[in-house]
């Protein structure tokens, strides 16, 4: 393929890129500060030192796994933002399933854990996908509307029926216990999430571009009519897709939970999810970009605190960047196929 | 004096007219755009934006009513932001939408962190129950200015749209857009004008979040009700004097839990505060179909295709 599709891409997204981070810039020049010496800092925070480079790669780790809950299935056609209440979700029954085995050999648990996390993502978002296809609900707006059921299924869980009392800081569940954390990558200070989510995006990928299933969902995605015409299944794949991305999702509250918290709390929920949305939109939903797109978005976020402690400025600036990204790679959209000199020659 | 049983229904009532404000001015504004033939999913960033820079302004000027026009005019910006970037060819008005969501909430925390201390003005209402000696019905009946001016604009936007020059032509743009164009009426301009005018509406909303009920600015001020406004509509089948209704039913889910709580029914607290989500949702799934387009839904409409 394709390099000319492959150069409009970047190109495309590195005129987005660069028109935001000029916003931005004006953004911050408002507030007198230099927008150079804000972009320095920032870039320092995301990969400047070798702490702030694991920092930030610890961030990426649950952000491809969420992004993957809005790629697979926009590639079907659909458009899922419910990686956080699938996070969430998959964080509360990877506890459940790690309290119940305590006990266990620690391998057989911490897998059983995180199959069962990403099993709780998985039916979570499945059941919107089903409803689309069965019932026709808008998948965007009953996602949206699960990510705030599951919060608040988590709080009730974590203040009441699960609650430790040991935890006296926050209302958290019981812990799932040191024995069934999984560590750090050798060497580093980076925990084994990111193995996690680099290896559920190179899955996908294999899944989406060399296999049947995958061209059969990128011809439902390009033209449903199309696709019912040819016979493919389109309900199993409507199902396979949400299926599959809530689990991604799952899988990274499974994550959170064995490598960072070791209990579920409301520290699950603090927006990956949401900018999982925005990872898999710069991405193009392609699974392969997703890791690189999640590394830049979580150098972003794990920058925001330096930015805050040099610069004074509100924890949310890293939310307005990424609020103007998300808004520049959609408007440069508009540019794919306009420029020949990208198009194969034909005869 | 104790109420009981009849307490939780003053109190879910007199909630219902409180908590349903907002609600009723993000699903007014969204009518307006989706009968144009585009779908804004961003108004809860719009809510949020509103709500800050109505308590900022209402707290530097000592004038609510000024919070509440720059709130509007703050909303009004976002809207027109969506509009001009959706006018773009091939750029998914749902997807930018989501963009503006976090646009507008990282804008208004990011903005509106000086203000989570400070008291602004807040706006006034009408002591209806004020023959009562029962506090309960007191604060019930505690009507405010916003909720009137909601329930008039519900009657007057359904005139508008049905009856006069202007709304046919803006449902029009949003049932076949081909018609419209044939007409001589420019589609995007229609439709950029409708989010525009949609967002001001959802902006009003969010400064009645921070002037009135719950009456501070804080991050945590507005819990995903402009998303589900937005599904409101559809349940509304894009009516606007049924979105009053609907928002009614809305802030009376809402209520139920904080109801409950104050006659000593304190367990459950997430699950009940979830009632809305949930109401949603079942709600979405009986008003939606497999096979065929939703009454009343215009047919340019990505989102009920």
């Amino acid at each position: 393929m394709r390099l000319g599709a492959w150069a409009e891409t970047a190109v495309i997204t590195a005129a987005a890129l660069v028109s935001s981070l000029a916003l931005f810039g004006v953004f911050v020049a408002l507030r007198g500060l230099s927008p150079v010496q804000v972009y320095l800092t920032l870039f320092q925070g995301a990969f400047g030192t070798r702490f702030s480079l694991e920092h930030t790669l610890t961030q990426a780790a649950p952000l491809m796994l969420t992004a993957l809950c809005t790629a697979l299935p926009a590639r079907a056609g659909l458009l899922v933002i419910g990686g956080e209440g699938a996070l969430v979700i998959g964080g509360v029954v990877t506890v459940l399933v790690g309290v119940s085995l305590a006990g266990a050999p620690p391998v057989l648990a911490i897998a059983a854990m995180c199959a069962a996390g990403a099993l709780g993502g998985g039916l979570w978002i499945g059941a919107a996908g089903a409803l689309r296809h069965w019932r026709g609900v808008n998948e965007t707006i009953s996602t949206l509307l699960l990510n705030y059921i599951a919060i608040a299924l988590m709080n009730h869980l974590v203040t009441g029926p699960i609650r430790d009392f040991a935890q006296v800081l926050k209302p958290a569940s019981w812990s799932v216990g040191e024995s069934l954390m999984i560590g750090v990558l050798p060497g580093t200070s980076i925990h084994w999430g990111l193995a996690f989510g680099v290896a559920a995006c190179l899955v996908t990928w294999v899944l989406m571009r060399h296999t049947t299933f995958g061209f059969g969902v990128d011809i439902l995605g390009g033209n449903a009519r199309a696709a019912r015409m040819v016979g493919l299944p389109i309900g199993a794949m409507i199902l396979a897709t949400t299926m599959l991305g809530g689990a991604a999702a799952g899988l990274a509250g499974a994550v959170e939970v064995i490598a960072v918290h070791g209990f579920a709390s409301a520290s699950l929920a603090v927006g990956y999810g949401y900018t999982g949305i925005l990872v898999a939109f710069l991405a193009r939903q392609n699974p392969l970009a997703v890791v690189a797109v999640a590394v830049l978005l979580g150098g972003i976020s794990a920058s925001g605190g330096l930015l805050q402690r040099r610069f004074g400025l509100p924890d949310a600036a890293t939310l307005v960047l990424q609020g103007l990204l998300f808004v520049a790679v959609l408007a440069a959209n508009t540019l794919a196929g306009r420029f020949r000199i990208f198009r194969p020659r034909t005869v | 004096m104790e109420l009981g049983g009849w307490g939780v229904l003053i109190a879910v009532l007199g909630g219902a007219a409180r908590v349903s404000v907002p609600y009723l001015f993000v699903s007014l504004g969204e009518t307006l755009t989706e009968r144009s033939g585009r779908v804004n999913l961003g108004l809860e960033g719009t809510l949020v934006l509103g709500a800050m820079s109505g308590y900022g302004v209402a707290y530097l000027s000592g004038s609510p009513w000024l919070g509440v026009l720059v709130a509007g005019s703050a909303g009004a910006l976002l809207g027109l932001v969506h509009g001009l970037v959706c006018s773009l060819p091939r750029v998914n008005d749902v997807a930018v939408g989501i963009a503006l969501f976090l646009l507008g909430t990282g804008l208004a925390f990011y903005l509106g962190k000086p203000f989570i201390q400070p008291t602004a003005p807040r706006l006034p209402h009408l002591e209806l129950g004020a023959w009562s000696a029962s506090p309960a019905v007191r604060a019930a009946l505690e009507i405010n200015a916003l909720f009137i001016a909601g329930a008039l604009l519900a009657p007057l936007l359904a005139w508008a749209l049905f009856n006069t020059r202007w709304g046919l032509v803006l449902r029009t743009a949003g049932d076949n857009a081909d018609a419209a164009r044939a007409l001589g009426y420019s589609v995007s301009a229609i439709r950029t004008a409708s989010t525009t005018a949609g967002g001001f509406l959802a902006g009003v909303g969010g400064s009645f979040l921070s002037l009135y009920y719950p009456g501070t600015w804080n991050e945590g001020l507005s819990s995903g009700q402009g998303l589900m406004a937005i599904a409101l509509v559809i349940f509304a089948r894009w009516h606007p004097v049924h979105c009053f209704w609907v928002s009614l039913l809305f802030g009376g889910a809402t209520a139920l839990g904080p109801a409950l709580q104050s006659i000593g029914i304190t367990g459950h607290y997430y699950l009940l505060n979830a009632a809305p989500y949930v109401l949603t949702l079942i709600l979405l799934i009986l008003s939606s179909s497999p096979r065929q387009v939703l009454v009343g839904a215009p047919s340019e409409l990505t989102i009920s295709r």
